[in-house]
């Protein structure tokens, strides 16, 4: 029971340079990977390359042995940096959410989130309410794992640690792998129980 | 008007300009034929409060004429209009969503289609189905689209892109479900305003080539027919029956392209707040 | 303790609010800054921090004069003692206050790095912005490159040394140092420290809380659109007991390193804000004197609260 990448080279377009050479990596479920490096490391791109957003151009990434799934839910979920551009602005967040299959209600709770905010529409909410709602639709989908690319980055302290705690939570629950992308020490040494820098 | 917040103001004249544009329409249609038949006693006579717009070398009212003209006309818009922008939703999306080659194909046929004056090409189709109404439909419906077209193409390319659109991949949704449930309900707007500002040229077009001879036939009351005829009496001094007809299509093209603009502020969700 | 009677900028009861379109044709009135005091002294680095939405980037803009048209501005402004009306906030920024922007997008997408940099100025700064580039990192090759050629870090990098450049006495930087590199980052604001022991002064817009306390002088928390403490940066280092403000003891054991605790409830909206202490709906100390009427501004141990009860 892993994911992992193995031995994935990736580049954006033919005559540009390599993000990415030669790099591997696993992951258990139950584990929590801590990935770092500074900026132009490929740190976004190895996360898009995991859960499946983008293909290597050698190397594979697979799922328990098997190369992810092309069709219906993935068991791998990414959560953006940016959540304003993660939902469409002209759906009310109850269908937002409802894209990921079913509502869980004690997701909702867990999350503090409000029943009025679901008939809002996504700019009446500030970035921290809507990361909330990308991160319930991530775990209301039933993934095994989640890639988390810089999710608390621009939120403040406190909603960063309302949406971790969350995450481990469930993460606990559900034995659950968890890659997060964060140039935040501190919060990696919190949240998890490996750390890799890209860099070294 | 000016305690009024600047969108309740775009609003109420958009409201009005559709009910002058409906208004002449209906009018138009509702007129019978026997009101426009001609007497030489009345022939060539200059505006006055029994004729607005005088009357012409047959004796026909000019101004009931050109209202059933305008009618004419507008429905040829309408429906060409309508037509090209279906057409334009069509091969736009399928440029966007197609692969590489079938992109490439539309944007070289949009750029053939745009390379020929849409005149001449709208003469040749027109002319190959026998003139008349069907021709001319075909022919204008069939040269608008292109502008259009590009435009929703950008507009799916750009939304493809987008984060969410990714998201909902992953979370199990086929193309055509993200098709209609995401990409199509940002495109109405696009679509509204485009096939509104389609009007003006479809009906500047219709006009053009039936003053040319090759769009409706004569007996038709089109605003293209009046002024083509009226040029054979204009240098006799019969002004208002070139000028009057024509001010009234340049009014009615303007009050469209108008109508289009405001539509735009209004279905803008980003427009400006003030 | 710099002297009190000479601020490069103070700012007190300022209040924004945004004309809005409701529901189709209504409009209404957001106010989305309320009551907010800052005053910021020669030669420090005062940091503005608190959650998204609390009202940081607008205070910038306020500053620099540059709001969209819709808002409405109500307060007092003073830079140097001297009102700042629309007019002297044209002349004025740029030469005497200058922003470092959040976003990338503020660089012009078809001038090279470089120019861009140097700007209009007359002579052309190129060797001191050549030196600066170097210290911040950014290798040679940059200055030739357009603003898409270049990585987040990088640009954010760029965009800090056009304000390094200027000669102004005030810098404004809206959280610069995200996508940079740890290294980066403290050199960018080791650079800020140098501006401000020439006497010049910064106001650095962050929630990078960890950071902030590092390398600033002073700590501006705001919430939900207002002023809710200035406590000394050292207070920060010290822990929650030194700190006046119940949300800045929230904001001090959220961090990851200290208990990454959250707080149950949410930041209010603008149009939805309650009617006393913007922070009572989630405090944990609240009275019926909280809920009633909004705070007055204390002084307490060197530093400004706005809670009846902070001590």
């Amino acid at each position: 029971m892993a994911l992992e990448a193995k031995n994935i080279y990736f580049r954006y377009g033919r005559k540009q340079p390599w993000i990415l050479e030669d790099c591997t990596l696993k992951i258990d479920r139950g584990e929590r990977l801590a990935v770092s490096a500074p900026s132009g490391y490929g740190k976004t791109t190895l996360a898009l390359l995991l859960a499946g957003y983008l293909k290597p151009e050698k190397g594979e990434i697979l799922l328990d042995d098997k190369p992810l799934p092309a069709k219906g839910i993935c068991p791998v979920q990414l959560i953006y940096q940016h959540p304003e551009k993660a939902v469409n602005p002209r759906w009310r967040l109850k269908r937002v959410l409802e894209e990921s299959g079913k509502l869980r209600e004690d997701v909702l709770d867990a999350f503090g989130i409000e029943r009025a905010w679901l008939d809002r529409f996504p700019r009446e909410l500030s970035g921290g309410e809507l990361q909330r709602f990308c991160v319930a639709r991530a775990l209301m989908s039933g993934a095994d794992y989640l890639i988390c690319d810089e999710i608390s980055t621009m939120l403040d302290v406190i909603t960063q640690a309302q949406i971790w705690n969350v995450v481990l939570e469930e993460a606990d629950k559900r034995n659950m792998g968890i890659i997060a992308v964060t140039h935040n020490k501190h919060l990696a040494e919190r949240i998890a129980t490996r750390m890799i820098d890209l860099s070294e | 008007m000016r305690n009024l917040n600047r969108r309740t103001q775009v609003v109420i004249l958009t409201a009005f300009m559709t009910i002058i544009l409906i208004a002449v329409f209906s009018f138009g249609l509702l007129i019978p034929d026997d009101a426009v038949v001609g007497s030489f006693l009345s022939a060539k006579q200059p505006p006055s409060l029994a004729h607005p717009f005088g009357t012409d070398a047959l004796g026909r009212d000019l101004f009931l004429r050109t209202l059933k003209g305008m009618a004419v006309s507008m429905t040829v818009g309408t429906a060409a209009s309508m037509i090209s922008a279906v057409i334009a939703v069509f091969v736009g999306i399928a440029a966007a969503t197609g692969s590489k080659c079938v992109d490439a194909l539309i944007n070289w046929f949009i750029d053939v289609v745009m390379g020929v004056p849409h005149t001449i090409l709208v003469i040749l189709i027109s002319f190959a189905l026998g003139r008349g109404l069907k021709g001319l439909l075909v022919g204008i419906a069939a040269t608008h689209w292109c502008s259009l077209a590009r435009l929703i193409r950008g507009e799916v390319l750009q939304l493809r892109s987008q984060q969410y659109v990714a998201v909902s991949r992953k979370l199990g949704k086929s193309g055509g479900w993200i098709l209609v449930h995401h990409l199509l309900p940002h495109l109405v707007p696009q679509f509204v305003v485009g096939l509104i500002l389609l009007f003006p040229h479809a009906i500047l077009h219709e006009a053009s080539v039936s003053f040319l001879g090759f769009g409706l036939p004569p007996e038709q009351p089109a605003i293209g027919i009046i002024l083509s005829e009226s040029m054979r009496y204009i240098q006799t001094g019969m002004w208002w029956s070139a000028v009057l007809p024509g001010l009234t299509l340049v009014l009615i093209v303007l009050l469209v392209d108008k109508l289009g603009d405001n539509l735009r502020m209004i279905m803008d969700p980003y427009s400006a707040q003030d | 303790m710099k002297q009190k009677d000479e601020t490069i900028l103070e700012i007190h009861d300022l209040s924004v609010s945004f004309r809005m379109y409701d529901h189709g044709l209504e409009q209404t009135d957001l106010q989305v800054i309320s009551d907010l005091y800052l005053t910021v002294y020669p030669g420090e680095i005062v940091a503005v921090a608190g959650s998204s939405g609390s009202g940081k980037s607008l205070l910038a803009s306020a500053i620099l004069g540059i709001l969209p048209g819709n808002a409405t501005v109500h307060g007092h402004l003073h830079y140097k003692g001297q009102e700042l009306t629309q007019e002297r906030q044209e002349q004025l920024r740029g030469t005497d206050i200058a922003l470092v922007p959040q976003s990338v997008a503020f660089l012009d997408p078809l001038m090279k790095v470089g120019a861009q940099a140097d700007g209009h100025r007359k002579p052309l700064p190129t060797d001191k912005r050549k030196s600066i580039f170097k210290r911040l990192g950014l290798p040679d090759k940059t200055e030739q490159l357009y603003p898409f050629q270049l990585s987040g870090g990088m640009a954010r990098r760029a965009l800090v040394s056009t304000a390094l450049l200027t000669d102004a006495k005030l810098v404004i930087a809206d959280e610069p140092t995200p996508g940079m590199s740890l290294e980066q980052a403290l050199e960018a604001l080791r650079m800020f420290r140098e501006m401000a022991d020439d006497g010049k002064a910064v106001i650095l817009i962050t929630h990078d809380l960890d950071l902030a306390f590092e390398f600033t002088d002073r700590v501006a928390v705001f919430y939900a659109g207002t002023t809710v403490e200035t406590a000394l940066a050292s207070d920060f280092k010290k822990g929650p007991d030194a700190l006046r403000h119940p949300y800045s003891q929230a904001l001090w054991r959220a961090l990851p390193q200290n208990g990454f605790q959250p707080v149950c409830g949410f930041q209010p909206y603008a149009g939805a804000l309650p009617k006393g202490c913007l922070y009572a709906p989630r405090c944990p100390y609240k009275t019926a004197q909280c809920m009633d009427a909004v705070p007055p501004v204390r002084e307490i141990r060197g530093g400004e609260v706005r809670c009846y009860y902070g001590a």
